[in-house]
């Protein structure tokens, strides 16, 4: 099954869009309310941050099948990319209470416990890709 | 125009009308098709086609008036856009095979004629755009106003005490709002005690969440209380997940105890008046 949502983001309308798709797809895929919040409030931090930072990028949001492991698993699987000025200092970033926008800075390292899976590729100059995935259990 | 070409659209004009009919059934939005009965839009076509070839013999003015207004109708009915930007564009193609199937036009003339149909439709074409898009933006303007008279609203429950109810999204121009409007309340009703419903926003991130504990720091500041109600067990479980500090807050899980604590907090608080229900009874 492949199932997938692309939106663009370069408003804060975007945000709202994205963050409506993920719903929609966690509840597709048969995730409970607490994990749908969790994964719309993912969706809306990495959002929010390509709109604060990279002013647009795109977030994908994807119905994802683990068959190799033992278990078969599924879940929903986000990926947030944009071609901004990139991240130099992940360690910096996915420490909390570290911002550069005043906020709490509890963004990356919130999306990475919020999510089971956290990955992040960024180089300076040229944009930052971040992949998280939620397991449904 | 030419009087050569608007004569020849005259003399061919039944055929063009049904070619036009027959290719507009071909390029209507399939959407469309479906949603709106048959008989609807062949007399709507017609009425169309009609109009465009009207508009040749009356005034210019005239013929924008006329085009607005069927415009118009069809903007209140809900007809898209593209079924007159398709329409048109159908319009031309039949004109301009009808014209090259006669023989009457020097080649000459061809890239003339070619030209003043061209321009004749693009400025159909702009005039319907213009028309939508001014629909479109009115209504946005519309609903941007009721969205903001909508969207913080500070609400004086009881003698110093308010409620602002907050539902939907929160984004930065409606949280700048709910700061100013939250204030500005205060001072007007002498609140001492204010009450954050979030009940209805669906997700509380760090940004929402920034803000909040902004607003409650400027509660503080001038001198009241805020009291964040009516946060649902998962945006509870998310807030923690993020790791975000709202232990400063006082927090109620609904309206209904955020009231009482905020009447404690004036030292007040609602009792039942037990021997009034008698009365009523008896009565």
């Amino acid at each position: 099954m492949s199932i997938q949502s692309n939106v663009e983001v370069h408003t804060e309308w975007g945000i709202v869009s994205a963050r409506q798709a993920g719903r929609n797809l966690a509840k597709d895929a048969g995730f409970g309310n607490v994990d749908q919040a969790r994964i719309a409030t993912a969706i809306s931090e990495l959002a929010r941050n390509i709109y604060l930072y990279a002013e647009k990028g795109e977030i994908v949001i994807q119905y994802v099948e683990d068959t190799e492991s033992p278990v078969s698993k599924r879940g929903i699987k986000i990926i947030a990319k944009d071609k901004g000025p990139g991240i130099s200092n992940i360690r910096d970033v996915m420490e909390d209470g570290f911002t550069t926008s005043g906020g709490l800075g509890a963004g990356l390292p919130g999306v990475k416990r919020l999510m089971d899976e956290f990955d992040i590729h960024s180089t300076a100059g040229e944009g930052t890709e971040i992949t998280a995935i939620k397991w449904l259990r | 125009m030419q009087p050569s070409i608007v004569e020849m659209i005259y003399t061919q004009k039944q055929d063009i009308i049904s070619d036009w009919l027959s290719e507009i059934n071909n390029v209507m939005p399939s959407g469309l098709a479906k949603k709106i009965p048959n008989e609807a839009s062949d007399e709507t076509n017609k009425k169309f086609v009609e109009l465009i070839i009207e508009s040749l013999e009356l005034t210019e003015e005239a013929a924008t008036e006329k085009l607005n207004e069927f415009a118009q109708h069809l903007i209140y009915l809900g007809w898209p856009l593209s079924y007159f930007t398709q329409g048109m564009q159908a319009f031309r193609r039949v004109l301009l095979e009808t014209m090259s199937s006669m023989e009457s036009i020097s080649s000459k003339k061809v890239f003339e004629t070619f030209y003043e149909i061209e321009t004749w439709v693009d400025s159909i074409i702009n005039q319907i755009a213009d028309e939508y898009s001014g629909s479109w933006e009115s209504t946005i303007h519309l609903q941007r106003m009721a969205l903001k008279e909508l969207s913080a609203p500070l609400i004086p429950v009881f003698e110093k005490v308010s409620v602002m109810p907050l539902v939907g999204t929160i984004d930065t121009e409606r949280a700048k709002l709910i700061m100013e409007n939250v204030l500005d309340g205060i001072i007007e009703h002498r609140s001492q005690v204010v009450l954050i419903d979030i009940t209805g926003v669906p997700v509380v991130d760090t940004m929402v969440a920034h803000h909040l504990i902004q607003t409650a720091e400027a509660i503080r500041l001038v001198g009241a209380e805020c009291i964040l109600v009516g946060i649902r067990p998962e945006i509870a479980q998310t807030i923690v997940n993020l790791g975000i500090d709202l232990s400063k807050f006082r927090t109620k899980s609904s309206l209904r105890r955020g009231v009482e604590t905020g009447l404690e907090l004036t030292q007040r608080k609602i009792i039942k008046i037990e021997n009034d229900d008698e009365r009523i009874d008896s009565r």
